[in-house]
């Protein structure tokens, strides 16, 4: 950056010594943006002519030509498949515990942060009201829409209580003493694994009778935090010294990274029952499912891993051994904890893209997002109408919302974590 | 330890014998976790499979490979393939069909993602963000919903067969089919394919007399004019000499069916389609990105050594650009071979469907599905192998 900071379009930005720049106002703006060459002009007239067509051709899809009713009448479809209707409160509840879980661990998570930045003497961004908005404008849009649809009061009332809840949970979060900052992922497992609880025992609803989005963002949770042990040791094992160990974990992770999840899940229908002893009762369909993701996932994470591995300095591990520490210290107290700061950006980005991998239940017959998407379209009112055109934007919709907000998410986790700046 | 340290060996004598306890000596500790390790690994593999080959046979399933020989009994929609042909054939009608979408995508979404990987680098605001807008779309999608929406939302609601629609005689497009027009090869076609491969060699000897030419004289090459003004003459020869050999298949209704041209079932029109604008979004942002981790100062210092636009992108910004992106690309290229077994969704015979028709019609899974792994392995080595070629010409070499 120079002396004089320039605002895109080329005009200083306030009162910069220097001649006044010519080019000030929308019409220069225009002219520097859009018209600063023959070229240019032809290219903005063409795609302005085009984007207008589909802007046009957009907002009457959505707002006049779609009867959007379909949706409007299957909500609890597509958010929870064929989940108990009496039992609709299990999954309020589970809500409201995910958004203290993660209210508590993003709370937790900006301390960690600020703390780090101060240690290695960088400044935090300063975060404003625009950069909320900028920040979690896609998920409000998804929260909206889908409250939209709702034909009652009750959801909107509940879904700002879990709000609430959560915004709470989150300055809490901050306020944790260290102690149990420390632990804060030990907080993360029990929420998850309390809302799998609210939802399946004390005669709750088991996971074979999930579906809708719900079941996509628990196999995405299970799926990641069950491989990730495995990813881990995966990891290690490919950078250990010992042959054995070694050509053991490259096996497993270029086989499994070589070929697509439908073949493993296709496996997890077919072969899993096969190879278990014949006094283990069958698993049950997600069951074998999430065998297969956790089996695909691992060797995903164990590259990833690597690579926050591969970033740590020999000089630290040479240091932990020059003080005498033990291998396995070295590796828990020096090596792990810099390594994983440093995935944590990729590790989100695994995560959006398993949770795009769960429509491939859809392929194996679960009653997930797509398979609603296209299910409904088959009821009395609504058959042979053409109405995927309706419901498949839909899912799709859910579907980007999520993992743009999350893919924006962990490039600015990259930025505060101080990955690759170092 | 101590001991050695305060007392030095005498130079000259064998150093004094100091190894530690079995239990405590590295290279013995390094053997027996291996060992360890290696029968733990081994126990596992072969209790799972003692157990699945148990299974198999208590169920009355064969454990080895016959069944492909034997006639498949299904047929596959849109291919020559009979029901008598045996399933080891069906699986090859599978695999060409897995590599007919491999290929023609990675064309496709090559230069698709390269338009709008350098239209998201243009100057005109517009369309740079007309760009941003298609990839951070598509890259938010999942390749399923892009495939099922563009088979039931686009290609089925085509126009029927009976009123197809048109475009210049060079394209029809029906909910069933999509054709379009292909050159086709008359008489005397052979000797004209003759020359063009004439004229490649001309023009391939033409360019390197005048690289050579320019690195012993250091006279300008314009070898790209040369060779094509070279190969472009020896056609031009041959087309008139041949007469107009080559002519254009137009595809055309004939009752309830497309004749004629390069045709596509509309499964597979999906499946290629929505592979190639949603694989496309990745190739953008990679070649984005390798244009703008070229350092600036490379682009100031061409400026500053007076280069033209066109010198500055051919000899500084581009080759280091394309060094960066080769593995990215390749990585892509993997994914969108891996992402064609979607078009089992869509009902697409490639090489998963093949398979999953095959264990539907009674035959054994584990074998089929080890196949199908093995399949897609090769497949990605192949990639893998050729891009490795490519990247290693390409690659810096280092000091």
């Amino acid at each position: 950056m120079t002396a004089v900071a320039t605002h895109p379009s080329g005009a200083p930005r306030g009162r910069a010594a220097g001649p006044p720049d010519t080019s000030v106002g929308p019409v220069g703006w225009m002219r520097e943006n859009l018209f600063n060459s023959a070229l240019n002009a032809v290219l903005t007239a063409l795609f302005g002519a085009f984007i207008a067509w589909a802007a046009v051709r957009l907002a009457l899809l959505v707002f006049v030509n779609s009867d959007w009713e379909i949706v409007q009448r299957n909500l609890t479809s597509f958010m929870l498949g064929r989940f108990d209707r009496a039992e609709l409160w299990r999954p309020w509840a589970a809500t409201g515990i995910l958004a203290v879980t993660f209210g508590l661990v993003g709370g937790a998570g900006s301390v960690t942060a600020e703390q780090i930045a101060q240690q290695e003497g960088r400044q935090l961004p300063r975060i404003t009201w625009r950069d909320r908005l900028r920040r979690f404008w896609p998920m409000a849009l998804l929260v909206v829409v889908l409250l939209g649809f709702t034909r009652t009061i009750a959801p909107t009332l509940l879904a700002l209580l879990v709000l609430a809840v959560g915004v709470v949970a989150r300055s809490v979060g901050t306020r944790l003493p260290s102690v149990l900052n420390r632990f804060i992922w030990v907080v993360a497992l029990l929420g998850f694994v309390a809302a799998v609880v609210v939802l399946s025992r004390f005669g709750g609803v088991g996971w074979d009778e999930w579906g809708g989005l719900h079941l996509s963002i628990f196999a995405t949770g299970s799926g990641i935090v069950l491989a990730f042990p495995l990813g881990l040791l995966l990891a290690m094992g490919r950078r250990s010294s010992l042959p054995a160990v070694r050509i053991v974990s490259v096996g497993y992770i270029e086989f499994f990274r070589g070929v697509p999840l439908i073949t493993l899940l296709l496996m997890g229908q077919f072969m899993i029952g096969f190879f278990l002893p014949g006094w283990i009762d069958a698993p049950s369909q997600l069951a074998r499912a999430l065998v297969a993701i956790v089996i695909f996932e691992s060797a995903y994470i164990a590259e990833i891993v690597r690579g926050g591995l591969q970033g740590v300095d020999r000089g630290q591990i040479e240091a932990g051994q020059a003080l005498g520490m033990s291998p396995l210290a070295v590796v828990r107290r020096i090596q792990l904890p810099q390594a994983l700061r440093a995935v944590i950006p990729a590790m989100v980005g695994q995560f959006i893209s398993l949770f795009q991998d769960t429509t491939l239940f859809f392929i194996l017959g679960f009653d997930e997002l797509l398979n609603v998407g296209q299910r409904v379209t088959n009821q009395p009112d609504f058959v042979g109408q053409g109405l995927q055109s309706v419901t498949l934007p839909f899912v799709a919709f859910v579907f980007w919302a999520i993992s743009y907000s999350m893919s924006r998410e962990s490039r600015r986790l990259e930025t505060r974590l101080g990955v690759g700046t170092r | 330890m101590t001991a050695v340290v305060d007392a030095p060996d005498p130079p000259g004598q064998p150093p004094r014998s100091s190894r530690p306890p079995l239990w405590r000596d590295v290279r013995v500790i390094r053997v027996v976790l291996q060992v360890a390790f290696a029968v733990a690994v081994v126990a596992l593999i072969s209790y799972l499979y003692s157990n699945l080959v148990n299974n198999l046979t208590d169920q009355g399933i064969r454990t080895d490979f016959g069944y492909l020989d034997r006639p498949a009994g299904f047929q596959i929609l849109g291919s020559d393939f009979r029901a008598a042909q045996s399933v080891s054939d069906a699986l090859l009608v599978g695999l060409s069909n897995t590599v007919s979408v491999a290929v023609i995508g990675i064309v496709l979404t090559m230069i698709l993602g390269i338009i709008v990987g350098v239209a998201s680098l243009s100057s005109n605001w517009l369309v740079r963000k007309a760009a941003t807008v298609y990839v951070e779309t598509l890259r938010n999608l999942p390749p399923l919903i892009v495939i099922v929406f563009m088979f039931t939302a686009v290609i089925l609601r085509l126009p029927r067969i009976e009123a197809p629609a048109e475009w210049f005689d060079l394209a029809i497009w029906t909910n069933r089919t999509i054709s379009i027009a292909a050159p086709s090869l008359d008489a005397g076609s052979g000797g004209f394919l003759l020359a063009l491969v004439t004229a490649l060699v001309l023009a391939a000897v033409v360019w390197i007399v005048r690289t050579r030419h320019n690195a012993r004289t250091g006279q300008p090459h314009h070898r790209v004019a040369l060779s094509g003004l070279a190969f472009l003459a020896v056609v031009v020869l041959a087309w008139s000499l041949t007469g107009r050999p080559l002519g254009i298949d137009r595809p055309e209704v004939v009752g309830r069916q497309l004749e004629g041209g390069w045709s596509m079932s509309a499964n597979y029109a999906a499946v290629l389609f929505a592979l190639v604008i949603y694989t496309a979004s990745y190739i953008a942002e990679i070649v984005r990105g390798s244009i703008q981790a070229v350092h600036k100062g490379q682009t100031e210092a061409s400026l500053a050594l007076a280069l033209s636009g066109f010198q500055r992108l051919r000899f500084v910004i581009l080759p280091q650009a394309f060094r960066i992106a080769v593995p990215a690309i390749a990585n892509q290229f993997l994914n969108l071979t891996k992402n064609s077994s979607l078009a089992i969704a869509v009902g697409f015979a490639e090489l998963t469907q093949v398979t999953f028709i095959v264990i539907g019609n009674g035959n054994p899974a584990p074998q089929s599905i080890l196949l199908l792994m093995f399949a897609y392995l090769f497949l990605s080595l192949v990639i893998a192998l050729f891009t490795n070629i490519v990247n290693r010409r390409f690659q810096l070499v280092s000091r």
